[in-house]
């Protein structure tokens, strides 16, 4: 028995950065917005309890429990895809708010190369320097394009930044002054310049002071207080949607957000949506939410679930390399870098917050020459300061036992003396890397789960090798007294400490090739709006969602002007055949 | 570690002069009032917990500590066993009390006995195969049954190779039956002994270093001994602070 409710003009699934920026742009041009939240609500106050490891880091507190839903991972064609069981090795938000409650909140820019990076790579340095089988291909949009939805997202949440001087333009400041530099922060800073390189304070939504946005939402300025990846902030001094889109969007009065409502699927006649339809989690009651437009606005892989299990637009072929659903899809989680040991020196490594720390971006993108490396694109070497866990920071030297006696001399003497010098890099799409549904496991609705297909490759292993070098490399001018390089796994385990996933429904300029326009419109059903993470035909260098937000706020635009003017697409369809 | 001993007498002088330069006092928090302004006073300063031998001023005895009961061990053997394994693994020395005197049995026993025991937030649906290459461990029986089963197979593997229980037998021969199940040598029914061995690493840790809260990290004796100030409120005033500062810790009893 279905109950079906009166129509309104817009329906987010999921009610996280996407969700809220499409319910806060929406509400304020004056269209009626439901927002279905899987989960719960929350607030400011439910985190002054919060400075609690065991609950937030070990136990995952404000994730999804992986008791209904996981995903099934295999690293290719021929394995039996199994389940990711722990909830240790999945790391997905829920709740109003989503993963945006939970994120670090680092928002690097991606740089001009990442949007045509197959056109650049091409250009400089010839169509054979990309691999058989690695499915790089333009975004379908610029840098110059999309840098005014940076800037917005950038003010609505307050970036603290300090401008990385190997960047593109920019059309304005960041709205706040970077973090204070740490001693740690100020080592790496001066070793990094000294061997050449252009280091900088990395930005982010930790506010440096009080801010307010222009939407009227205050920040307050951050403690320090280092309970803030995996946690939420108490004295929202950290953007989250919570204290900043779903406020803006409220209080318009256009805004409606339900939590405890699952959508299991998208309802649509012909090629128009007409809705979704949603379950009450708590109650076990199924709705029917007719809409004019549709915004999927969930964790990207949900988004590529529930377009598989609606069953809207081509699935993904990885034997012909034909169908989008499913495409391109990419992992970011394997953050390594390399352990520098001080026996001197002591830091105060209890200090710390999400985006606390430096970087420097001279080997990411097409930054540098890439004629002799055997690798496209590249990463960034970060020093981060995210305020140690005593649980789980046991580093000691190769050789030590992992416990007993040694083991626990080592682990204290050394808990305060190794700053974390690490990289984050491109993760680069390839033919046979996708998703779909899988055939054996299920969720308590009886729907599949979503399958990966996913392994390293050479690009990977041959990257990770060059970026942990820079890493050992700068910790050796910081004076470190033992330096060991992390060792890239020989093959992908599925496990995810983030939600740093990519791709499954890409944009681009050509139907053929992408699921969606540059307005995140499907190319299939032109009510049906998909933003996430899902829509990056690969994965820069840094953390997901400043790009993903830009998306979004351009992606309403269009939604607007779909609302405005009626049917129709919003960009015209180019055949570019660029991966034929 | 002599050395570190050495190093130290500067840095307790440096965060001397720090107090003396905030203003602030030893003995209560590095915090409270001058850092937390935003939330008023966030820190109630923890009464001392320190000896547990000293008697109050106003009781004549100690008070009995009523949750250190087994909850979820029903055999005391089992929890013997398992209370001498956690002290294996993170033992007593110079720099303070090992995974006994931090209640870190206790934690553990706490945990079995509720969801994270019975793995209510994993996905546990059937079937369970058997991993290839890199994938992430497909075992069937939750964690409460995984201790039990491999707590009893550390004592019977002392008793059979040993001829006593686990926890009677010298230090030496409990480290070498450790390894072999930290390697996986040891053949265990429906788990591997290195799976259940990597989980008891795991809580014993868990136990040394979460909140007192949870029944282990006795008096925070765990971040003592690691110089971790614990559930601060806010290091506005430490963030550029060039030397290293030991921080009284604080827990979250000592929150609002």
């Amino acid at each position: 028995m279905v109950t079906k409710l009166p129509k309104v003009d817009v329906v987010t699934v999921g009610v996280g950065w996407a969700g809220g920026i499409v319910a806060a742009e929406l509400s304020k041009a004056g269209y009626q917005v439901v927002g279905l939240e899987r989960g719960g609500e929350k607030a400011t106050e439910d985190f002054l309890h919060a400075h609690d490891h065991l609950k937030y880091e070990q136990r995952q507190e404000v994730m999804q429990k992986l008791t209904n839903n996981t995903i099934t991972i295999r690293n290719n064609l021929q394995m039996t895809a199994l389940p990711v069981r722990s909830e240790m090795n999945y790391t997905i938000g829920t709740g109003v708010g989503g993963g945006g409650s939970h994120w670090a909140a680092q928002t690097h820019r991606y740089f001009p190369y990442d949007f045509e990076i197959r056109s650049k790579t091409i250009e400089r340095y010839g169509g054979e320097k990309i691999p058989k089988d690695m499915t790089i291909q333009d975004w379908g949009i610029t840098y110059d394009e999309l840098e005014p939805y940076y800037d917005k997202f950038e003010k609505m949440a307050g970036i603290s930044g300090e401008e990385d001087p190997l960047a593109a333009k920019r059309s304005n400041p960041y709205p706040n002054p970077p973090l204070k530099r740490t001693p740690a922060m100020k080592l790496f800073h001066d070793a990094a310049e000294k061997l050449g390189y252009h280091p900088y304070v990395i930005p982010g939504g930790n506010m440096s002071q009080t801010y307010t946005n222009p939407d009227g939402e205050t920040l307050n300025a951050c403690h320090y207080c280092s309970f803030c990846s995996g946690n939420g902030c108490e004295i929202g001094a950290k953007s989250d949607p919570v204290v900043t889109v779903v406020p803006t969007a409220l209080k318009t009065g256009n805004f409606e957000l339900r939590t405890y409502a699952y959508v299991k699927r998208v309802i649509y006649d012909g090629d128009k949506a007409t809705g979704v339809l949603y379950v009450d989690t708590q109650t076990g009651e199924e709705f029917e939410q007719p809409a004019e437009l549709v915004a999927l606005t969930s964790f990207t892989l949900n988004n590529v679930r529930l377009l598989l299990l609606s069953n809207i637009g081509v699935p993904y072929n990885p034997e012909t390399g034909e169908g989008v659903i499913g495409k391109n899809y990419t992992d970011h989680h394997n953050y390594l870098g390399a352990t520098g040991f001080f026996n001197e020196e002591k830091f105060n490594l209890y200090v710390g917050s999400g985006i606390l720390g430096e970087t420097f971006s001279d080997f990411v993108a097409d930054n540098f020459d890439h004629s002799d490396v055997d690798f496209i694109h590249g990463g960034q070497v970060e020093i981060r300061q995210l305020g140690l866990s005593p649980i789980v920071n046991n580093n000691v030297p190769s050789g030590t036992p992992m416990w007993g006696k040694e083991f626990k001399k080592q682990s204290l003497f050394y808990f305060n003396r190794t700053p974390l010098v690490m990289t984050q890099k491109a993760s680069l799409p390839w033919k046979q890397h996708y998703l779909d549904l899988d055939p054996t496991y299920n969720d308590d609705h009886g729907d599949p789960l979503l399958r990966v297909t996913l392994d390293y490759t050479d690009q990977d292993r041959n990257l990770n090798k060059f970026l942990t070098g820079k890493c050992a490399e700068v910790l050796k001018e910081m004076g470190a007294d033992i330096i060991e390089e992390h060792v890239m796994p020989d093959h992908f385990s599925g496990a995810a400490n983030s939600e740093h996933s990519g791709g499954g429904a890409i944009m681009g300029a050509d139907p053929e090739t992408s699921a969606l326009n540059n307005y995140l419109q499907m190319w299939d059903m032109n009510n049906l709006f998909v933003c996430g993470s899902n829509a990056f035909p690969h994965f820069g260098a840094a953390n997901p969602t400043l790009t993903m937000g830009a998306l979004t706020y351009r992606a309403t635009e269009g939604m607007i002007k779909y609302l405005q003017e009626g049917d129709g697409l919003l960009v015209k369809a180019k055949s570019t055949k660029q991966n034929s | 570690m002599p050395e570190k001993h050495e190093s130290e007498k500067n840095k307790i002088v440096s965060r001397r002069s720090f107090l003396k330069n905030t203003g602030m006092v030893t003995g209560g928090v590095v915090g409270g009032a001058v850092l937390g302004g935003l939330l008023g006073n966030p820190f109630k300063t923890e009464t001392p917990q320190g000896d547990p031998e000293k008697k109050t001023d106003f009781h004549e005895q100690t008070p009995v500590d009523y949750s250190e009961t087994r909850q979820f061990f029903k055999r005391k053997e089992d929890f013997d066993v398992l209370s001498m394994a956690t002290e294996r693994i993170f033992p007593e020395d110079e720099h303070g009390p090992g995974a006994i005197g931090l209640g870190v049995p206790y934690f553990i026993d706490k945990q079995l006995a509720g969801p994270w025991g019975i793995n209510a937030d994993d996905y546990m649906k059937r079937p369970f195969l058997t991993p290839e290459l890199n994938q992430l461990p497909q075992v069937p029986l939750n964690r409460a049954d995984i201790f039990i089963l491999g707590v009893r197979m550390l004592n019977e593997v002392s008793k059979t190779d040993y001829g006593d229980a686990f926890y009677n037998l010298e230090e030496e021969r409990q480290i070498e039956i450790l390894q072999a199940f930290e390697s996986g040598e040891v053949k265990m029914n429906k788990v591997s002994s290195a799976f259940f061995f990597g989980l008891l690493r795991q809580s014993t840790l868990e136990g040394a270093y979460s909140d007192p809260m949870y029944g282990g990290n006795k008096n925070m004796e765990g971040w003592k001994m690691k110089e971790f100030p614990g559930a601060q409120m806010s290091y506005t005033n430490v963030v550029e602070e060039e030397e290293f500062l030991l921080i009284d810790p604080v827990s979250l009893k000592g929150h609002h």
